[in-house]
């Protein structure tokens, strides 16, 4: 059934109607356009479609849209800076050259901000561990872990 | 800037903004959804198919049956098409099959509105099956005196047998399929057993696909690494001239050889062709990927390696019977390469016997993945290396310094010599990093007195061809358009599917050019309409042929822009010079930068002087071939009681000639050393023997390496000079994969005295082997 559903995505408040069988990952895709937001499992396994809700990084494919009712939604589309500038999270892994194919860059990036956001400031085998719900087959997530160190690294 | 720097990558900006569109975020909102039904049995015939309530789901626009489909047999690999027909691919897949080969081949297909009436649909599809038992190994598929393929007799799908002559000639026998450890019969060749399990590439995106006819044109869009190939599989499938096939190529999530391959786009195309020129598309689930896609072979070997006092190999055998799944996309390739590279990086001072079968099996159907049957025999190769190091008390380095390749080797098969060799120095600096002697040593003393924990120390060696001359041909073309700001837009079909070669690319041009990398647009986007033929993404090819390609074109369009520059400025073309983007001439007066004459001679309206836009296009033929070469050194820890290994550290060495971008190359030994630890520790296909069906097709229950499980990885280049490279380089995207799992056995062996030669080294399978060594009760 459809239900109508509000939340803020990207700062922007949004009015929707989506099915309510419907996940996150496929609202933001085909009814928002926002397709940084990548399927690879559809089951919580890889974190590609990791996006940060009230600013907590989610695996959007086991999250119903109309749990979303109320809250403010950020894919990578929305965390540039002023100026278009890249966020500090963004530019880290194109320094760091932590990007290969791109697939899971989006939804890594996202949990990056909710770390840096956090204010605090972690060890190399700390960010290993709050990165681990991302699955990464091309880099061995060295370069990434430079990146997310070079922000939030002590 | 050039090569040999870290320039940045070319679409690093649109991925992490998420404006790069991969195939899946290009379906068009009105597209229809295909999904196909998989046979759940592994092995028969359908009898009869029911399609008659499916049809009655709302929603539903079509369905085909297997014997709905032409009955036109096309090969599914990405290699080049061969003039020469005994070597061409084996053509043995139809769209959708009667035939049942494995669990979850495909039947039959629905074309829905959405994908809920797309799956309702197929759930209610009623089949009829003649069932026989699934055979999971070749032993049992040769004995199974059931057929899969009615051309392959006992389901050898092919051999290759021979033997080595002291003066370097190969002569080749029939042999006979065998899993007698005697290699060829030869007693004094008693063989070793091994094996390595079936691995799955696990991109993170799914195999996909959308058609639709435009223009007269069926047009796909598909992450594909060899988009030529696959309009030519296509063509063949449907019954279409390749004119009338379109393929188009956007952002890839990761291939690793996977995306070599065809998989729904004849269907797709087949679907389009029915439905008016309707857009189809396929998304494959994670789980679909898994089992519908491809796989790196299993293989059984056996290794049998004789040697002298001196520490001389003088004998050596080896015997390959190879898992190939229900199609065998790449037919003997694979294992024709592993049996190959054998007898290529430790020749055999006498006697060099090689066997080897590929086998059709029930299984998902084994292709290309990262290394291309090498590291299933360096893992056979190197294991036994070391155990030989082990029972004669020699150093495993110093016993592989006396018999490794050296430069000027001529391969026996190819013919082509090693014209840069950097093994030596590989394992010096790799010995320094890891600091071999003291802390095999120290290791050695510290296991004395521990019982509960072992540490070791253990390497491992690998030396892997670029591109496939002669076996195949290497052509790759390249096309260079001059923009009058003197900026260019440099199209290949080489595909970049995450290893960065445009990036390389357009370092190339540069170097050549002078014209900087932000002026340099190489198109990620294949379109086979309006892409240069290149044979693709495979074999770490691209930057050695495609971008000899790159190299040729640059230097056509360099002399272009001189001799066109001597027109408008009336100069003597052999005296000028590009430097920083100008023209200058002998004395170092500047006539004029590349844009001037890009623009003045597009744009000149005079009697003597044609307009031209200056653009270069070229093929290059490789005729040539070259070894890259490595060695991966593991510190790890086990903790014996549970069987559990802690990675300290890796150290890969490597030696792929020039390093064209020292970041970017860094950046694919990491991915490499990670997939190769996967292989190591934690990845393997799982099979019910029963039915045959995977049991663990998904990332939760096939483990690839988290953040969690890799160590830190260090990685040094060796840079020899390559003379048939373009800029001295070689192979760097697949070799970091290839001596990893070796090298982590060796170390376990350091660690423990116990060589464990199957993969992969989890926990209950150290348990079993510590064990039986008698280290735990």
């Amino acid at each position: 059934m459809i239900k109508v559903i509000h939340m803020k995505v990207n700062g922007k408040q949004v009015e929707l109607g989506v099915d309510d069988r419907e996940c996150l990952t496929d609202t933001l895709r085909n009814r928002l356009g926002l397709t940084s937001v990548k399927k690879g499992c559809e089951a919580g396994e890889c974190g590609a479609c990791t996006v940060l809700i009230d600013g907590k990084a989610t695996n959007s494919c086991i999250y119903l849209s109309m749990w979303a009712e109320g809250r403010e939604i950020v894919t990578v589309e929305g965390i540039k800076g002023e100026n278009e500038n890249l966020h500090p999270v963004q530019q880290a892994f194109v320094d760091e050259a932590a990007i290969q194919c791109g697939f899971c860059t989006p939804g890594l990036i996202l949990t990056a901000v909710e770390i840096v956001g956090s204010g605090k400031k972690y060890t190399r085998d700390e960010l290993r561990k709050l990165i681990s719900g991302h699955l990464c087959r091309c880099t061995g997530y060295e370069n990434i872990l430079n990146a997310v160190e070079k922000v939030a690294g002590l | 800037m050039g090569i040999k720097s870290n320039v940045i990558r070319l679409d690093a900006v649109e991925k992490v903004t998420g404006a790069a569109k991969y195939t899946e975020d290009l379906i068009p909102a009105n597209a229809l959804v295909g999904k196909t039904l998989h046979s759940t049995i592994a092995n028969g015939e359908v009898v009869a198919i029911d399609i008659e309530e499916a049809l009655k789901v709302p929603g539903v626009v079509d369905i085909v049956t297997c014997f709905d489909v032409p009955n036109h047999k096309y090969a599914t690999c990405g290699h080049p098409f061969s003039l020469d027909p005994s070597h061409a691919d084996v053509k043995n897949k139809t769209i959708l099959t009667s035939r049942v080969r494995y669990y979850g081949d495909e039947i039959a297909a629905v074309v829905a509105e959405d994908h809920l009436a797309a799956q309702k649909a197929l759930e209610k599809i009623k089949v009829e099956y003649k069932v026989f038992e699934p055979v999971l190994t070749p032993e049992a598929a040769v004995e199974s005196g059931n057929d899969l393929h009615s051309l392959s007799p006992r389901n050898e799908l092919a051999r290759m047998d021979f033997q080595i002559t002291p003066d370097g000639k190969v002569d080749f026998y029939k042999g006979e399929f065998s899993t007698d450890p005697h290699i060829g019969g030869h007693k004094d060749l008693k063989g070793t057993k091994f094996y390595v399990p079936p691995q799955q590439h696990c991109h993170i995106e799914n195999i996909c696909c959308f058609a639709y006819i435009s223009d007269r044109k069926i047009v796909i869009v598909t992450p594909n690494q060899a988009t030529h190939t696959l309009r030519r599989n296509v063509a063949e499938a449907v019954g279409l001239p390749i004119g009338n096939i379109r393929i188009v190529k956007p952002y890839m999530g990761g291939g690793f050889g996977n995306k070599q391959d065809t998989y729904y786009e004849p269907l797709a195309a087949f679907l389009t062709m029915r439905l008016g020129g309707r857009c189809i598309s396929f998304t494959m689930s994670r789980e679909e990927t898994f089992v519908n896609s491809r796989t790196r072979h299993a293989m059984d070997l056996w290794s049998a390696v004789s040697v002298n006092d001196k520490g001389r190999i003088t004998k050596k055998g080896l015997r390959i019977n190879s898992y190939s799944g229900a199609y065998g996309s790449n037919g003997h390739a694979i294992t024709a390469y592993a049996v190959t590279n054998y007898f290529q990086l430790y020749p055999a001072l006498e006697k060099q016997v090689g066997e080897s079968a590929t086998v059709y099996t029930t299984m998902p159907s084994a292709a290309a993945m990262r290394g291309y049957g090498i590291p299933q025999v360096d893992f056979a190769m190197e294991c036994q290396m070391d155990d030989i190091a082990m029972e004669h008390g020699w150093d495993p380095v110093e016993f592989r310094r006396k018999n490794m390749m050296e430069k000027g080797f001529l391969d026996p098969f190819d013919r082509f010599h090693c014209a840069s060799n950097g093994l030596e120095e590989c394992l010096d600096k790799g010995c320094e990093m890891i600091d071999w002697k003291e802390r095999r040593k120290a290791y050695d003393e510290f296991n004395k007195k521990s019982a509960g924990i072992k540490k070791g120390v253990g390497m491992a060696l690998f030396a892997y061809k670029t591109g496939v001359y002669p076996i195949q041909l290497e052509t790759a073309s390249c096309r260079i358009l001059l923009n009058e700001d003197g900026s260019v837009q440099v199209q290949v079909s080489a595909t970049e599917l995450g290893q960065g070669s445009d990036t390389v690319f357009a370092q190339m041009v540069s170097e050549v050019t002078t014209i900087p990398e932000d002026k340099v647009f190489v198109i990620g986007k294949q379109d086979t309409d309006t892409s240069p033929h290149d044979a693709g993404a495979y074999a770490s090819r691209q930057t050695y042929v495609s971008g000899s390609a790159v190299k040729q074109t640059a230097e056509i369009l360099r002399q272009k822009i001189l001799n066109r520059a001597a027109l408008l400025y009336n100069e003597d073309e052999e005296k000028l010079n590009l430097t920083y983007e100008h023209v200058v001439a002998a004395d170092g007066t500047v006539l004029g930068s590349i844009a001037d004459v890009a623009l003045k001679i597009q744009y000149i309206n005079d009697i003597k002087i044609d307009s031209e836009h200056i653009t270069a296009e070229s093929t290059y033929t490789m005729r040539n071939n070259a070894f890259s070469f490595g060695a991966s050194f593991v510190d790890l820890e086990v903790d014996v009681s549970i069987g559990k290994i802690k990675i300290n550290r890796v150290v890969a060495v490597h030696d792929s000639g020039t390093i064209l971008n020292p970041q970017l190359a860094s950046a694919q030994v990491h991915g490499g050393v990670a997939m190769g630890l996967g292989y190591a520790l934690s990845e393997q296909m799982l099979f019910d023997g029963k039915t045959g069906k995977m049991l663990n097709d998904n990332l939760l229950d096939y483990k690839i390496p988290t953040s969690m499980d890799i160590p830190p990885i260090e990685v040094a280049f060796i840079e020899t000079y390559e003379p048939t490279g373009p800029f001295g380089n070689k192979a760097l995207g697949e070799p970091p994969l290839i001596p990893q799992a070796p090298a982590v056995r060796n170390a376990v062996l350091h660690a423990t005295g116990v060589g464990i030669n199957s993969l992969p080294l989890t926990s209950d399978h150290l348990i079993r082997a510590f064990s039986k060594a008698g280290l735990i009760e």
